[in-house]
């Protein structure tokens, strides 16, 4: 492998520099070098940037803002970002999260990228030197995005309010069969005001379940409240076929899997 | 391609060597300074043959560009003896029969001596995770995580 990689001290500089036919940002590496390794000749020179806001976190007044190249490690280890931590930890093993970035698991195509599925629940905003998009925008777009993602920003939920969980046959340590992630806001009465839910490998990116949202709203997190959620939990979903399970696997134990989510 | 020049730490010696632009730890510690403890297995990130310690992290040799590595202090595992005695690890994998084929042994080692790093005594729990990322087709990882806990009960004996 021969790959040409330069480096710059500023995002706007190496923004420049990506401009270049053949160009590919270097984060942790974990997604752009293992394609140059597997011989994806389409990438003949990687780009990155050593600015220091990107590998910065801020947390103030229930706000975050985490930078680019800010490794799951640093997230799952957090001390302001423990709801998180469960969904930074389900990234790889050891190695892998010392490495891999939040900008680079916005990019990671499935059966990868389960701390994206976190912040399209988080309703996330992604930053790059043109301003900030709304992570479901982003995400439906980012096959053509060429602006370096510089850091996402998002509020924290009320303690308890995110949910994340996800499916491995291989534990502790396995490509996801899917994850979901679920913010959810309960009205005094217990009955569900608000949801947000995200999943992955439900389609080649995260997507929202919009009609599992719509059926919680009004109900009780009980099994005869969200009844109508896991019906139409499947609803305008595709599912990668891998080797990991069939799509028609993964829309069968998707409600299964909702459901224990929801009530636990 | 212009040779990039490239200056680290290994194993507690100066090394500076010249590569080409995007050339991988791995590729680099192997063919141009001739450490050969660090594997290459899948060259993807999913089989941990090629673990090394990049300033007290675990890393993957097989997806870290070399250059990227200027001034870092790295460890493989063909510096964990002492002048010919095996480091407790070494010591444990030997006795415990954790290595068959050995292919894996060396990013194994890693992984397992930052977690003794970190955390001297680990529970089962914490070893099997430590491991995660790293395959072996041989042992079944009992043998293996077996190891990892005698090697953190002769380290606290050695200590106390």
């Amino acid at each position: 492998m021969a790959l040409a990689l330069q480096t710059f001290a500023t995002v706007n500089d190496a923004n420049a520099a990506l401009k270049a036919a053949g160009t590919r940002y270097l984060g942790g590496g974990t997604l752009v070098v293992r394609a140059a390794n597997e011989g994806d000749v389409s990438v003949s020179g990687l780009i990155r940037s050593t600015e220091p806001s990107l590998s910065t976190i801020a947390v103030a007044g229930g706000k975050v803002r985490i930078g680019a190249s800010v490794t799951m490690a640093a997230i799952a280890r957090h001390p302001d970002l423990g709801a998180l931590a469960k969904a930074a930890r389900a990234v790889g093993g050891p190695a892998i999260r010392n490495m891999a970035t939040v900008g680079g698991n916005l990019f990671a195509p499935a059966p990868y990228g389960d701390f994206a599925v976190a912040l399209l629940a988080l309703d996330a905003t992604v930053s790059t030197d043109d301003g900030e998009t709304p992570i479901e925008t982003f995400l439906a777009s980012r096959d053509g995005s060429r602006a370096i993602v510089t850091s996402v920003g998002f509020t924290l939920p009320p303690q308890g309010g995110f949910r994340f969980l996800k499916v491995s046959r291989v534990k502790p340590k396995g490509i996801s069969v899917l994850s979901i992630a679920a913010v959810l806001k309960q009205s005094p009465d217990g009955t569900v005001a608000s949801a947000r839910i995200a999943l992955g490998c439900m389609a080649d990116r995260p997507v929202r379940a919009g009609a599992a949202e719509r059926a919680l709203l009004g109900r009780t997190l009980t099994a005869d409240g969200i009844a109508p959620a896991l019906a139409a939990a499947s609803d305008g979903t595709s599912p990668i076929t891998d080797p990991i399970a069939s799509a028609w696997y993964r829309n069968e134990v998707l409600p299964v899997h909702l459901g224990r989510l929801l009530l636990a | 391609m212009a040779k990039v020049p490239v200056q680290f730490t290994l194993n507690g010696s100066e090394k500076a060597e010249f590569v080409d632009s995007g050339t991988t730890l791995l590729h680099a510690l192997r063919d141009k300074i001739g450490d050969t403890s660090p594997k290459g297995g899948c060259h993807q990130g999913t089989c941990g043959a090629c673990s090394v310690i990049i300033d007290g992290e675990l890393r993957l040799s097989c997806l870290t560009l070399a250059e990227t590595c200027d001034g870092a202090v790295i460890s493989t595992t063909s510096g964990l003896s002492d002048s010919g005695v095996l480091h407790p690890l070494q010591r444990a994998f030997l006795d415990t029969f954790a290595t068959q084929c050995g292919f894996c042994t060396p990013g194994m080692i890693m992984a397992a001596k930052v977690l003794l790093d970190h955390t001297p005594n680990p529970s089962r729990d914490e070893v099997v995770e430590a491991l995660s990322g790293n395959i072996c087709r041989c042992t079944g990882y009992e043998p293996i995580i077996q190891a990892v806990l005698t090697a953190a009960r002769s380290n606290s004996q050695n200590a106390a």
